[in-house]
């Protein structure tokens, strides 16, 4: 275990150093862009633009521009290009505002999807089955803004039931703070509740005919201990993969279309409009943020493996 | 537990294939293909070839030839949006008309009303789904932004097939330092969310264009989306041609003497057909859903022209007042998705009827 965390966080290491350096080079390579020009605005003349480009160090070659705010985000000094805002700060202000949208979310959808997968392969051809795969493939089908759309306008609109942006601490009042999330939680859960339990009933098709199945069932285990100490045990395996690393992308940000639409201040939605100007220092820090998660996740996603199935053995 | 009698493998010990369904932003396709044994078919029915049968077992599958047809008049209704914009709305796709006024049963209207809220639906032959906030007519824009989505996601999807066919037979049939390269490349565009590099690609290129290539043209969201899904492709084929280039028919090939390049071709091509048909509904899906993420983003398709995703994050700001904006583009891009994600499952069921084991519990 101790071989396999040193491992694991010496790789951790190299790959957001190497994320972080792709995607700083990437700014270097869009044609026609000069972020000081962009920062001092259209009208700015050439000695604004001199000093903009002075002040965030972009007068000095590339490498040393990487180095130098690499050491900003480290000591947690390095501010945007826009606004002048420390983006460490922002980033912790707004990660709770990101973690209350995501994590309940991400409980509703694998809650709802393993319930939903393994109703629909118990019922495999029946009309209970037919009715839940129609709805999982129109839910992979409609996109996170058009639904977050949708039920703004159904529930928050049209029925008034629930406000229709904003966001409240959950410190303030827990009600109002769930009271406010709910349509963004289901926003999100929809597309994923489509996508996971199809593939969970995909995989509970294919392991129900394997051998220790049939092993299990000869030596007279009753069905309910079959499916869910053999069948569901089994065929959850890729859906942990795929869970670990949806999780991780989320709360490294992904979830911006969502904190967009509804307005909620979180990492996605800072995140979106520092992509839409082009501002480097917050998607390199979102960048190296998501990796972060992106790491941990897949080393936790290694550990259920192995608890999940005793034949797989934890190696870096 | 009974197989069904189509099935070609009876051997419940071959790994699980998951052809994945169609998904969005948040998370990645499965790269496994559904196995395949081109063989094996002949010793159940002689005298059918395996395309043939599937052929069969798509014409039997009711829904998805319904959603078959479904498609294919959403195409042709996008198709039509010159006759439509020409002959009944008489107005331009880009035509401003904020100061205009529309008859509508009788009593004229607003186009835009003075406190700027576009005119909802009138159900006429002028603005039938109502104005955008610049007075253009919604249902023209519909027609021509509906254009302009199919025509990315067939385009993006058609540079999908190519090169995520080529790059998988290139690498895992010359293995090697090509293998090496292409596979670090795959990796790094695999490694980061589609819609976030799309977009942080898009709003980049929008800036300044590529080379000759404008800001604004539709080109640039379809070289990103191509290029995003190819290693989409590219992984599957390439373990599957990693499979294939060790099986008895390929060493023959080189006992012989055929040049590598046509034996990739000739040999391992044909047998990749299969999977590659999986891929191409599930590739055209996410690549119509991922044009609209980014037009959604502001780092798709780029003003004038308009897509479904653009229209609905037009309509967004009217959500509460004019609903129709943004819910129309939407329920357009909805039936078109799911229509081939519908046929996708269908083709692939029928590809592979293993995926339609019957159990009893």
């Amino acid at each position: 275990m101790a071989r396999f965390i040193v491992r694991r966080t010496i790789s951790a290491i190299a790959l957001l150093l190497a994320t972080s350096f792709l995607v700083f080079s990437f700014f270097e390579l869009i044609p026609n862009y000069n972020p000081a020009r962009a920062i001092a605005g259209r009208n700015a003349n050439q000695t604004t633009v001199d000093q903009v480009a002075k002040k965030f160090d972009l007068d000095k070659p590339f490498y040393v521009q990487y180095v130098h705010t690499m050491k900003l985000i480290f000591t947690g000094q390095v501010i945007d290009y826009q606004n002048d805002l420390n983006v460490v700060d922002q980033f912790k202000t707004r990660f709770p505002v990101t973690l209350s949208l995501v994590v309940p979310a991400a409980m509703i959808w694998l809650v709802v999807s393993i319930l939903l997968g393994s109703i629909s392969a118990l019922r495999v051809g029946r009309l209970t089955d037919r009715l839940v795969m129609v709805g999982a493939i129109v839910g992979v089908s409609v996109p996170i803004f058009l639904l977050a759309a949708l039920l703004l306008y159904l529930f928050a609109y049209k029925l008034t039931w629930f406000p229709n942006t904003g966001y409240t601490h959950f410190g303030d009042s827990p009600t109002q703070w769930a009271y406010h999330l709910i349509l963004p939680w289901i926003s999100i859960a929809v597309l994923s509740i489509g996508f996971y339990s199809r593939v969970l009933r995909s995989n509970l098709l294919d392991t129900v005919n394997q051998d220790y199945v049939r092993t299990a069932r000869a030596k007279g285990l009753s069905q309910r201990r079959v499916f869910r100490r053999y069948v569901l045990r089994n065929s959850l395996m890729p859906i942990v993969t795929l869970f670990g690393l949806d999780f991780a992308l989320l709360l490294g940000g992904a979830a911006l279309v969502t904190e967009t639409v509804f307005n909620l201040p979180g990492i996605g939605q800072f995140e979106a409009s520092a992509i839409g100007n082009l501002d480097v220092p917050p998607i390199l820090v979102g960048a190296i943020f998501t990796a972060f998660f992106v790491v941990l996740f897949s080393a936790i996603t290694d550990v259920l493996y192995a608890v999940l199935d005793p034949r797989v053995r934890l190696t870096g | 537990m009974a197989v069904d009698p189509a099935s070609r493998h009876a051997d419940p010990s071959q790994d699980a294939a998951v052809a994945s369904p169609a998904e969005g932003a948040a998370g990645f396709l499965i790269g496994e293909a559904p196995e395949k044994d081109p063989w094996a078919e002949g010793q159940h029915a002689p005298a059918i070839g395996p395309w043939k049968l599937a052929g069969r077992r798509l014409r039997r599958n009711k829904l998805a030839l319904s959603f078959l047809g479904l498609f294919i008049v959403l195409v042709a209704l996008c198709l039509l949006a010159p006759v439509y914009s020409h002959s009944i709305a008489q107005i331009g796709p880009n035509t401003n008309n904020v100061t205009g006024t529309v008859n509508v049963r009788g009593h004229s209207e607003n186009v835009v009303s003075l406190d700027g809220v576009p005119i909802g639906p009138t159900f006429t032959r002028h603005y039938l789904f109502g104005a955008d906030t610049n007075g253009r007519d919604l249902a023209v824009r519909l027609l021509y932004g509906g254009r302009t989505s199919l025509l990315i996601g067939g385009v993006a999807t058609l540079i999908i097939i190519f090169f995520g066919t080529l790059v998988g037979l290139l690498s895992g049939y010359l293995r090697g330092p090509v293998d090496a390269v292409l596979r670090w490349f795959m990796e790094l565009i695999w490694s980061f969310p589609p819609v976030i590099l799309g977009v942080v690609v898009g709003t980049a290129l929008a800036f300044g264009g590529i080379g000759p290539i404008k800001g604004n043209s539709i080109f640039i969201p379809t070289l990103i989306i191509g290029g995003i899904y190819i290693p989409y492709l590219g992984k599957p084929i390439r373990g599957e041609v990693l499979r294939l280039r060790e099986m008895d028919f390929v060493d023959a090939a080189r006992v012989v003497g055929i040049s590598p390049w046509r034996i990739m071709l000739s040999e391992i091509l044909p047998n990749t057909a299969s999977t590659i048909t999986v891929f191409v509904p599930i590739m055209l899906a996410n690549a119509i859903l991922l044009e609209a993420y980014l037009s959604f983003l502001g780092a798709g398709v780029q003003a004038p022209n308009a897509s479904w995703g653009t229209l609905i994050s037009d309509g967004l700001n009217y959500i509460s007042t004019t609903p129709t904006f943004s819910l129309i583009p939407g329920a357009m891009l909805v039936l078109t998705v799911l229509s081939i994600n519908v046929v996708g499952d269908g083709v692939r069921d029928a590809l592979d009827p293993r995926a339609q084991v019957r159990i009893k519990t």
